[in-house]
């Protein structure tokens, strides 16, 4: 029992070194809250209201990258993950592989649906 | 030189996984907590990644900025993203509250901890309040689990219920498919923040009582803070993939 609040006390230690304080929380909330504004300003200002962009594979793209950039700021400042040991990081990014194999077979099976449901006609039968 | 290699052999390894100590520094919990997170991402990027393949696989697409354009109370129509806007400002100013519960924890400042556990759970509940009118406002349009606006219609009255909705082709499948998923999805999003506020209540609970000064660390307050940001961070994709794309 005792080892066991060591260990408490030996985490509760490290965090209380390697970590933010007030200043840091704010400020990655505040870099937070610009990329959600800046997602609003395409989406609602160039997309929508002005028609400069038109909605296709380039604005997706620009909206993924800045949600897995709003994302990285979540994960790695807000949980903390960023100053964890780099062995236990690992140990939990390293599953996201499958997510990324699974997300490229899902697609490619998709299109394949796409195409091959849609482009022959039905024939009922009589 | 026989005497080099055993004193070599007998050297004491003290490298973080030669045992005695804990190798990734971290409590039990803590590392649990974050295995059940990921098994967790698991299920939404499950989830996320077949409403990709969906919308892939169907000829047309429910255009997000014509389905999602009423401000609940002030516009019925034509200010599309403005009310999730809302919703995802309440989520991240939720998430950072809890940061600083965190941080208060960490410095051992109860009236702190108690007073960010606060805001967060009324974030968490104003969250909330706003999926409920959302989804009640999707409701009342015709849209629900296994039904769109068009169910039970016929011939042409079909694509004119549904006409609102595309820019594109219509089509009676692609819109139950973007209900049936819409539903689905943010319903589970919904879930976790339910069980968020619940768990929130139960450490302002602790906390008041005394339980993790006594205990001597507010650690757990930091357990269910990384539960609360996972829900923030899954609404970030959520927000993506449903109201943007």
């Amino acid at each position: 029992m005792s080892h066991h609040n060591e260990n408490i006390a030996a985490a509760h230690d490290h965090h209380d070194h390697g970590g933010m304080d007030k200043k840091g929380i704010w400020k990655v909330f505040f870099i937070l809250l610009a990329l959600t504004a800046l997602e609003f300003l395409i989406a609602l200002g160039f997309v929508h209201h002005w028609g400069v962009i038109e909605k296709g594979m380039v604005l997706n793209t620009i909206y993924i990258v800045l949600t897995l950039v709003k994302a990285y700021y979540i994960v790695a400042y807000f949980m903390h993950l960023k100053f964890e040991k780099s062995g236990f990081i690992l140990c939990c990014a390293i599953g996201f592989i499958f997510i990324v194999y699974f997300i490229i077979l899902l697609l490619i099976e998709g299109d394949f649906l796409l195409y091959h449901l849609h482009s022959h006609p039905l024939f009922p039968s009589k | 030189m026989s005497t080099t290699t055993v004193s070599q052999l007998d050297k004491v390894k003290d490298g973080p996984w030669s045992g005695g100590k804990s190798p990734w520094n971290l409590e039990y919990g803590k590392i649990m907590m974050w295995f059940f997170l990921v098994s967790d991402a698991f299920t939404f990027s499950a989830f996320l990644i077949y409403y990709g393949a969906q919308k892939f696989a169907q000829p047309t697409w429910i255009d997000a900025d014509k389905i999602f354009q009423s401000i609940p109370g002030i516009a019925e129509h034509g200010q599309p993203l403005v009310f999730v806007g809302i919703m995802t400002f309440i989520l991240i100013m939720s998430s950072v509250t809890m940061v600083l519960a965190v941080d208060a924890g960490h410095r051992n400042q109860k009236q702190e901890v108690v007073k960010w556990m606060l805001w967060t759970i009324l974030g968490g509940l104003c969250f909330l309040g706003c999926q409920a009118i959302e989804w009640t406002h999707l409701h009342h349009q015709g849209f629900w689990f296994g039904r769109n606006p068009a169910t039970g219609l016929e011939g042409d009255a079909v694509a004119e219920a549904l006409a609102p909705y595309f820019t594109k082709d219509i089509s009676y499948t692609a819109a139950l498919q973007f209900s049936n998923l819409f539903f689905t999805i943010t319903g589970f999003h919904g879930f976790h923040v339910s069980v968020g506020v619940l768990l929130n209540i139960i450490i302002l609970w602790m906390t008041m009582n005394n339980t993790f000064e006594r205990r001597g660390t507010y650690l757990m307050v930091e357990k269910v803070g990384l539960y609360w940001h996972f829900v923030d961070l899954v609404w970030v994709f959520v927000f993506t993939f449903f109201y943007l794309i």
